[in-house]
């Protein structure tokens, strides 16, 4: 038996994320950790029941088992529900044979059925690579309000950034006109931010339309808003203007932690009534010992601190011993950084070891050439051997 | 090997409810916050669930409203079970003393729970010892010894100035030859660390005849008057532990985690202790923060400097505020410009701009639950 839910969230999350190289060889982009102890899709599974939806299905492709794992049965969103809750939504096999997701419209395309099962008015479409905190329950009455078909979320962005981006161009009444990707002069700067409300009706409609045409992307952007507009349909862009950061890349990924270090940006974790959730493991709280020169950073529990550690952001059992610095850097889970070992302006993956005297990246003002200088990333599971060193922009994800 | 199902937890989360009278004021000894996460009874919770039992019963008294809340359905440790898991039993049953007197007396209270587990044996505990135990290996030793009832002992200095405790006494076999409660002594001592092992045969039958016989304390009327009736073994347990008994022993505790061999005696990753989640984020440390041997927990904000301290949950420390050998529990606030020393501060307590707050090692100062100064 299924109760009728208003609004049911898909949330895209098959994501390879190659741009994160060495992060994601053996996770989906969303499974990638972030901020001290959480990984990217608790934040739009947080917005989801924060914004009471309480009805989301979660399509995987790319590395599921971390992914997999980490969901379980939503218990820390408070998404194991009777009715609802949260669903993972693999691709699978019919009788009429079997399909990988090939495109975003064809995911959903793929799992109708899931949604249906629910009756929905409106299906609010997510992605798993951005960090924000966003009530999408707003979005919903402003599409409701504007009796649209379907509301895309937009940022105001600059119109440099506006070439590597989806526009919109609106009416006064945020009604879109047009819709660009990645237009080389833009019409206007805002920015598509791939979070979408459609009405069920509608986007059903579609879906079956765009599937019929085999366009070969079956992509949301590429072809359902396009033909929408086409036909005259009801598109509204809705202004989001809070903290919204892409962590697509290494070097977003890198600032979007960072950014949590800068008390001029928008991002609080500590609000009471807007919590970020995720899985936690059960750790002791945090140990800063008596060597420890701890400033301007983010610090989980389990973690063990005698070095120094200045403008970083380190995950839940993390060691940095006497000696050790890291600046700038951001350390996952279960990593030890050894005595005497230097990690600057870098990422280093979960449970790695970087033995003593190691040297991972530089900070800008000590490279000559500035073109030459990047972050510097270690993979997941990496042992960086005593001495050894990696340079800025430079990726391992084996052993050195 | 003691198999699944076979073995009945039973944690007494109000004993010792007088002992640290200031922190149980509105809560039971089982829920009073300690090492910057947990609460007390976490520790008998997760020794049970890490030795494989897997139907608890947990014995209150009054004030378990904060008990409640902390374990809920019990899931957090695993025992939210279709088979077995976690019963939260209050006082009842007893139309005419709706509260118990003694162990036994609870424990005849609840007898229908406790026969329905259909267990073979039962394993009791309280919730003023920290520390790790293996109650798989006390149940070993108590089925090999063919014991009536075997106690977990362990070796500490006891004081009777600032103490109380049963110390016992053995013969090389182990079996108890001499019981002295709370005695006006000190010294090294073997003191009862209030576990108890029994076949569920023999507690039925102190249970019931003593208590229409008006006796109600295990440990008096049992261990100590029956020492020679019963075959009583003390199983000598040698991990890490403290015990509280007091303020003092509450404070001494908290610091005892800050050395680093206990610690790790503590929170190993082969037992690990479960304890409420409260989605915190990280802890964040500002610009000027300089912090020193001390466990913090998620959710702080330390913009100050700390030393020698245990910081609970979502405590939040100012500018140039200095704050010293303390134990500040969840959500405190101290604004900017103070100055704490060997201070325990309860839940949401908040301390004002530039105040000073000195207490000494041998009586911090404590600070009852949502004070404002």
């Amino acid at each position: 038996m299924y109760i009728k839910k208003e609004c049911v969230a898909m949330l895209l999350a098959g994501g390879q994320g190659s741009r994160l190289y060495a992060l994601t060889q053996d996770m989906a982009k969303p499974a990638v950790p972030y901020g001290g102890k959480y990984r990217i899709i608790d934040f739009p599974l947080s917005n989801c029941i924060n914004s009471g939806i309480d009805t989301v299905g979660v399509l995987t492709q790319y590395q599921p088992l971390v992914l997999n794992d980490y969901i379980g049965n939503g218990q820390p969103w408070d998404l194991d529900r009777v009715h609802g809750g949260v669903h993972v939504l693999p691709p699978y096999q019919t009788s009429l044979g079997a399909s990988w997701y090939e495109g975003t419209a064809n995911a959903i395309y793929q799992n109708m059925s899931f949604i249906e099962r629910y009756d929905p008015e409106y299906v609010i479409v997510l992605g798993g690579d951005h960090i924000y905190k966003m009530d999408y329950s707003k979005m919903v009455d402003f599409h409701k309000k504007n009796n649209a078909d379907l509301t895309i979320a937009v940022q105001q962005v600059s119109l440099e950034e506006a070439t590597r981006l989806g526009i919109m161009t609106c009416e006064a009444d945020f009604r879109v006109t047009e819709f660009a990707e990645k237009p080389k002069h833009p019409k206007s700067t805002l920015a598509s931010m791939g979070i979408y409300v459609f009405t069920w009706k509608k986007m059903k409609q579609y879906l079956i339309e765009n599937e019929n045409a085999d366009t070969g992307s079956k992509d949301f952007g590429k072809d359902i808003i396009p033909s929408m507009l086409d036909n005259g349909e009801r598109l509204f862009a809705y202004t989001f203007d809070g903290y919204w950061k892409d962590v697509g890349t290494l070097d977003s990924l890198w600032e979007a932690n960072m950014d949590l270090l800068s008390p001029s940006v928008p991002l609080d974790l500590y609000e009471q009534n807007w919590k970020v959730y995720s899985r936690n493991d059960n750790m002791p709280p945090q140990y800063i010992g008596d060597k420890a020169e701890v400033e301007n950073s983010m610090i989980t529990e389990g973690s063990t601190i005698n070095g120094k550690v200045d403008f970083s952001i380190i995950f839940a059992g993390a060691t940095v011993e006497e000696g050790a610095t890291v600046n700038y850097s951001i350390v996952m889970p279960g990593t030890v950084i050894k005595s005497g070992a230097v990690v600057e302006y870098s990422i280093v993956g979960q449970d790695c070891v970087v033995h003593e005297n190691a040297k991972i990246g530089l900070s800008p003002e000590s490279v000559e050439n500035r073109d030459e200088w990047g972050i510097a990333v270690v993979g997941h599971n990496v042992d960086v051997s005593e001495g050894a060193e990696v340079l800025p922009k430079q990726i391992i994800s084996k052993n050195v | 090997m003691i198999s699944k199902n076979k073995v009945l937890g039973l944690i007494f989360a109000s004993m010792h409810d007088n002992a640290v009278i200031d922190l149980t004021k509105k809560r039971t000894m089982g829920s009073i916050p300690f090492g910057g996460r947990y609460r007390l009874i976490d520790f008998p919770l997760s020794n049970m669930v890490n030795s494989k039992i897997t139907k608890v019963g947990v014995i209150t008294k009054s004030n378990y409203g904060s008990l409640l809340d902390h374990i809920g359905s019990g899931r957090e440790w695993d025992l939210s079970r279709k088979n077995g898991g976690l019963d939260l039993l209050p006082p009842f049953s007893h139309v005419d003393n709706g509260i118990y007197k003694g162990r036994l007396d609870a424990l005849s209270g609840l007898w229908e729970f406790i026969e329905h587990a259909s267990a073979e044996y039962v394993v009791m505990a309280d919730c003023d010892i920290v520390t790790t135990i293996d109650y798989k290996k006390v149940l070993e030793y108590h089925e090999e010894t063919k014991a009536d009832i075997t106690i977990v002992t362990g070796k500490t200095y006891y004081d009777s100035a600032k103490a109380h405790a049963m110390v016992v006494g053995a013969d090389e076999t182990g079996r108890v030859n001499d019981i002295m409660i709370n005695p006006q002594m000190s010294g090294e001592s073997n003191v009862c660390l209030n576990m108890f092992v029994v076949s569920y045969a023999f507690l039925k039958q102190i249970v019931l005849t003593n208590v229409s016989r008006g006796l109600y304390s295990l440990s008096k009327d049992i261990i100590q008057a029956c020492k020679d009736e019963y075959k009583i073994m003390a199983y000598e347990h040698k991990n890490y532990f403290s015990k509280i008994d007091n303020m003092i022993g509450y404070y001494e505790a908290n610091m005892a985690l800050l050395n680093t061999e206990n610690r790790n005696n503590l929170f190993n990753k082969i037992a690990p202790i479960y304890t409420k989640i409260r989605d915190n984020g990280p802890a964040k440390y500002g610009i000027e923060a300089s912090v020193k041997n001390s466990l913090i927990a998620d959710g702080c904000v330390i913009e100050g400097k700390v030393e020698n301290c245990i910081i609970f949950r979502g405590v939040k420390i100012g500018k140039d505020t200095v704050v010293k050998n303390s134990v500040l529990m969840q959500d405190t606030c101290v604004a900017d410009k103070c100055s704490i020393d060997s201070v325990i501060t309860d839940k949401n307590v908040e301390i004002g701009h530039g105040k000073v707050l000195t207490g000494s090692s041998s009586h911090p100062l404590y600070i009852g639950k949502g004070a404002k100064i």
